[in-house]
């Protein structure tokens, strides 16, 4: 077990975000009210997707340079954990807007480009699982990642920002002030950001070993 | 160099001048699709609504882009795809791709707006920003398509892979477009649709670089 440090420091975090995050005291806001909660759990999850998918793509362009499989094997399981955030992202985001918005789904701008984002990654993964040869995978794979990162910048960050939005954090604002995030949310709000990242390559790293194991033993066989 | 580019797009023209059954073929397609959409919401002449209108519209131009621009690479066998890769550079090859797929896109949605503005009617009010919109759409459009199409061409090669890929990359293109040609229907103040044609722009253009700096890993092998 080596460099087992930032695994502690990553459990640490998240279990302080559940006990703190639930626990203490929440600003009264409007309309929000105690579902200001959700927000501990919701939008870390896009936090780590974003950060989690630009590596992907940091290791997808090192693939293209090198032609080492071992980055491409990175961008992959960088991807499958992405998605498992943005799946859950959206779930949490959905719960939330049950108790505000009234619905589920309202067709909100953020709501729809982050489906969309999922299509593309969903796309990535069927394209791969298309062709055999493995180098051939990589690289197309590799070229279909970038690519799809570079269109995906401007649905998550520029469009929703075009049009009016229920959802808090818009009219121009990137997200953070129109919470008016106080102190107390601070305290909880960074650390889980943070906790929840290192879950995530926590998990990855996991993956990418599991993947390197599969790989030796088969050609042994 | 340009001289290469021009006789890459002669030859894309020649080709397509020659066996006329791919432009009959989507001029085809597309007047059956509007045919087809104004059969079954079984219209009077102008009786559309004008949201309604638009999104027909641009999911017309949208599935006749795909069916005309995919076979771009797709047409090509691998015997020829190694003659031009004997010849030429890539950027060479998919500078004339490119620009031989823009016009073809222009041409198609071009035909089509004409097609059904007659079947169906024509709401438009600024016709210099709706033609603008579908210039830089097209632009667009077939940046996409062309680098998925060279994407696909490696992989297995099925159509069908080809929609579900591009489809997610379009949308942000889309969704700009549909704004943007519901503004110029509805004849809006041109400052508003200034803001979101410079979008579309910038758009096409993460699109058209990041396509020229990929190509090349796609092509070589």
């Amino acid at each position: 077990m080596r460099k087992i440090w930032w695994k502690i420091i990553g459990v640490a975090l998240v279990f302080y975000t559940l006990i703190a995050g639930l626990l203490i005291e929440a600003p009264r806001l409007a309309i929000l009210n105690e579902t200001i909660r959700a927000m501990h759990f919701h939008v870390p999850m896009w936090f780590g997707m974003v950060i989690m998918l630009t590596a992907s793509v940091v290791f997808s362009i090192r693939y293209l340079r090198t032609g080492n499989l071992k980055y491409d094997t990175y961008a992959i399981e960088l991807v499958n954990t992405s998605i498992l955030f943005g799946i859950l992202g959206l779930a949490t985001g959905m719960i939330w807007a049950n108790y505000t918005w009234g619905a589920p789904w309202s067709g909100d701008p953020k709501q729809n480009a982050s489906a969309i984002g999922m299509l593309i990654y969903f796309a990535y993964i069927l394209l791969r699982n298309s062709i055999t040869d493995p180098q051939q995978k990589a690289k197309i794979g590799a070229v279909y990642n970038i690519f799809a990162y570079a269109t995906l910048i401007p649905l998550l960050f520029i469009l929703p920002r075009l049009t009016d939005s229920l959802h808090p954090g818009n009219g121009g604002n990137p997200g953070f002030n129109a919470y008016e995030l106080d102190g107390r949310l601070r305290m909880v709000f960074y650390p889980a950001v943070i906790g929840w990242t290192l879950l995530g390559v926590w998990l990855t790293e996991l993956r990418i070993r599991l993947s390197f194991i599969k790989s030796k033993i088969d050609e042994e066989d | 160099m340009i001289k290469q580019v021009i006789s890459i797009l002669e030859k894309e023209v020649k080709l397509e001048w020659r066996n006329k059954t791919a432009f009959n073929g989507i001029l085809l397609y597309l007047v059956s699709t509007i045919f087809i959409c104004y059969l079954s919401f079984n219209l009077k002449r102008g009786q559309m609504q004008i949201d309604t209108w638009n999104a027909l519209f641009w999911i017309i131009i949208v599935f006749a882009n795909i069916n005309g621009v995919a076979k771009s690479f797709l047409q090509e066998g691998e015997g020829r795809m190694l003659y031009y890769y004997t010849l030429c550079k890539p950027h060479i090859i998919l500078s004339g791709k490119l620009i031989f797929n823009v016009l073809l896109s222009i041409l198609i949605a071009l035909l089509g707006f004409v097609v059904y503005a007659v079947i169906i009617g024509n709401p438009v009010n600024n016709y210099t920003y709706f033609l603008l919109t579908i210039l830089f759409a097209s632009i667009g459009f077939s940046g996409v398509l062309t680098l998925v199409s060279g994407i696909v061409s490696k992989a297995n090669s099925s159509t069908a892979l080809m929609a579900v890929l591009s489809f997610p990359i379009l949308l942000p293109i889309l969704l700009m477009s549909v704004r943007l040609s519901k503004n110029a229907i509805d004849g809006i103040n041109i400052s508003v649709m200034n803001d979101k044609l410079f979008t579309l722009i910038s758009v096409d253009a993460i699109v058209i670089t990041t396509a020229y700096i990929l190509f090349p890993f796609i092509w070589r092998n």
